[in-house]
């Protein structure tokens, strides 16, 4: 099968080339010695069968960032058939210095001006038959956003890969790497005479947003404004569809799976509708979530805002070690861990997006914020209640702070700051919806298992040994509840609490109904009892806990799957632990001595 | 002031343009830069400077790019 490389500078439309040609085929796949996903797809391209790879954005092949040594070692370590390089019409007059770099690897290359629409409309105009000729090697002006010339670009392709294939030795590719072009004179010799640029450039219409949206006064409540918008917008609409989803579950669970397995055992029924089907659930009800994230997050992105958030914000961000876009993501944190942490990808430096993703977790999201509605309204006054929610928030604002600034050195980025503003765009509605379908897909399929696994291990930590109640002292879960007695007895959660923080570890909005089932009663009846039974201290030192001990199963999957390491996320679960437990062990015997 | 004085990328005012002149940064902030249009001898203009000392949004040729205040630090310019 022939291999083509896509390759460009980050901005370039690069990816959206790779999903115009590769339509919704394309996989995530790993490569040797690689420590990012690339996406590859299998596209038939005049008769020839050919894996398309699409390569992170990069400025300089002997660039010093973690996508440019990605980069590298892909080109040195894997046999290419074809490199297609992806340039910015606009800023063709920087960006030929990626091709003059790529031709000299001597391998078979092609140009693409992309966004030829757009420069057009700026009056910038390129011979691109002169171009080619000087350059050496085919270039085609195209629009991968609206498709045009992308028939004539892939025929020209198709062209190259026909041709005998040169076998280059991945060590000369390696070689010529390191070496030292003469970039600039070569870049001026072939723009005279093929490029023509206006004298005044700049977007007016860009410009104009700007003046406003970067405004030194208004520039920042705008910006909270509009997170405040999108993230309701994502949390609120897809609460229906999370509900709907669940509704439909238990239909199938009642209607279908239970009449079935009427007679089978209750050790395997219980397996397999608690424990199996309840994993499947649990995926399920990320599934709106993630689509809408991303939906929005596209549409955030690729209009050009996301690095505008960036300069906004950066001021307070660069001294935690992190970055605006960071920022967004830990914003988004706080409707739901499992999305923001995906969305960390935009992050491109790799200690800045692992800090990023160590940080997230201790957002309040939407499942712990369910639990502390329900154990404020227990265990305060009305009048109480906001208040120590609001104290919830300072406290998970204040964790992410200080966990920040002590991990900052460990994740220390060592990349320039340096983004591109581009103009602002409008994402096509085809580009939206694939990458929300994409992000989805990618989810399931990296996810689901684990997630289930994780499911499946804390239905039988509180259902076995089977000759007891579940969910109470005597089963798994409450032996290990009084093991740690020792140490969960200084913040004053007692086991059958602690059976309940077992249970939330699969998703922190089951804390309430696990107590439901520990305690037997459900409704005002669970309320009354918990009231009865906790003081305040004990209430607010449980939430504390619950607000930080550990992310839940799905993020954990998460974690691991973006950090593409287990140890990360067990980095990610024991200083959450550590931390939750410092916060309650200060917060419970600082209250108690002071007689509350 | 001279006009021909060199001065700090940092110390221009927004809306203020110059011609770049020296770029004293590592290998790694130079290759950067380098691919993002910064050059000797082309005209970079200050557009903005974000509010509590955040980063700057400059403009070279076609493109916009924010930097921050260290890393602008490390280009020296000369009035046009």
């Amino acid at each position: 099968m022939k291999r083509i490389a896509l390759l460009g500078m980050p901005n370039t439309g690069k990816s959206t080339l790779f999903n115009r040609l590769s339509g919704s085929s394309a996989r995530v796949g790993n490569w040797p010695g690689i420590t990012v996903d690339l996406k590859s797809a299998k596209i038939l391209i005049g008769g020839h069968i050919a894996e398309l790879i699409d390569l992170p954005g990069l400025y300089d092949l002997q660039g010093y960032s973690d996508d440019e040594q990605v980069v590298r070692h892909f080109l040195s370590n894997n046999n290419l058939n074809l490199i297609i390089i992806v340039a910015n019409s606009a800023q063709i007059d920087r960006q030929l210095s990626l091709a003059i770099q790529i031709r000299a690897l001597s391998l078979p290359c092609m140009l693409l001006l992309n966004m030829s629409d757009e420069a057009r409309k700026t009056g910038i105009t390129i011979d691109a038959e002169a171009m080619s000729r000087k350059l050496g090697m085919p270039v085609v002006k195209i629009s991968a956003k609206y498709g045009d010339h992308c028939p004539e670009a892939l025929r020209t392709a198709a062209e190259l890969l026909s041709k005998p294939v040169v076998h280059i030795d991945t060590k000369h590719i390696g070689d010529q790497l390191q070496k030292d072009l003469n970039i600039e004179a070569e870049m001026e010799s072939i723009l005279q005479g093929t490029v023509q640029m206006p004298i005044q450039l700049g977007n007016n219409l860009t410009s104009r947003i700007d003046s406003l949206l970067l405004h030194p006064w208004f520039g920042l409540p705008i910006f909270f404004t509009a997170m405040y918008v999108l993230f309701q917008f994502i949390f609120n609409v897809g609460k229906p569809f999370q509900d709907g989803i669940a509704w439909l579950l238990t239909l199938f669970r009642t209607n279908a799976l239970e009449p079935l397995l009427l007679n089978t055992p209750a050790w395997l029924s219980g397996l397999l509708l608690d424990g199996l089907y309840n994993g499947i659930g649990t995926v399920a009800a990320f599934i709106p979530i993630i689509v809408l994230f991303f939906l929005i997050m596209t549409m955030v992105e690729d209009s050009g805002y996301l690095s505008r958030a960036a300069f906004l914000v950066d001021a307070l961000m660069a001294k935690m070690g992190l970055d605006g876009r960071g920022f967004v993501m830990v914003l988004m944190g706080f409707g739901c861990n499992v999305p923001a942490l995906m969305g960390t990808r935009v992050m491109r430096s790799k200690n800045m997006r692992l800090l990023t993703m160590l940080v997230i977790p201790l957002s309040l999201c939407s499942a712990r914020l369910q639990v502390f509605l329900f154990m404020t309204a227990t265990l305060f006054t009305a009048n109480q209640a906001p208040l120590v929610l609001f104290t919830l928030y300072l406290v998970s604002f204040s964790t992410i702070f200080i966990t920040a600034l002590l991990f900052k050195n460990q994740y220390k980025n060592d990349e320039p700051f340096i983004l591109e503003l581009p103009p602002y765009r409008f994402p096509t509605a085809r580009q939206i919806w694939l990458r929300g379908w994409q992000e989805v897909k990618y989810f399931i399929r990296r996810a689901s298992k684990f997630i289930t696994i994780g499911v499946v291990l804390v239905w039988a930590l509180t259902h076995f040994p089977m000759n007891v109640a579940p969910a109470s002292n005597g089963t798994l879960a409450g032996q290990i509840g009084e093991w740690f007695s020792i140490v969960l007895t200084p913040i004053g959660i007692d086991s059958q609490l602690a059976i309940a923080l077992i249970f939330g570890f699969v998703a922190k909005e089951i804390v309430i109904g696990a107590l439901a089932v520990i305690y037997g009663l459900q409704g005002d009846a669970l309320m009354h009892l918990m009231a009865h039974k906790l003081d305040w201290v004990q209430g607010m030192s449980f939430m504390l806990f619950t607000l930080i001990y550990t992310p839940c199963l799905s993020t954990i999957i998460t974690l691991k799957n973006e950090a593409k390491s287990w140890l990360f996320a067990w980095i990610s679960i024991l200083w959450s632990l550590t931390l939750a437990w410092g916060v309650s062990f200060i917060f419970y015997q600082s209250a108690r001595l002071l007689g509350f | 002031m001279n006009p021909l004085k060199l001065k700090n990328l940092n110390s221009l005012n927004p809306g203020e343009s110059a011609l770049i002149s020296n770029i004293d940064a590592d290998n790694s902030l130079f290759l950067r830069l380098a691919a993002l249009g910064f050059r000797a001898g082309k005209e970079i203009e200050l557009v903005r400077c974000a509010s509590f000392k955040g980063p700057l949004q400059v403009r070279i040729g076609s493109t916009d790019i924010i930097i921050r205040r260290s890393e602008a630090s490390r280009i020296q310019v000369k009035s046009s």
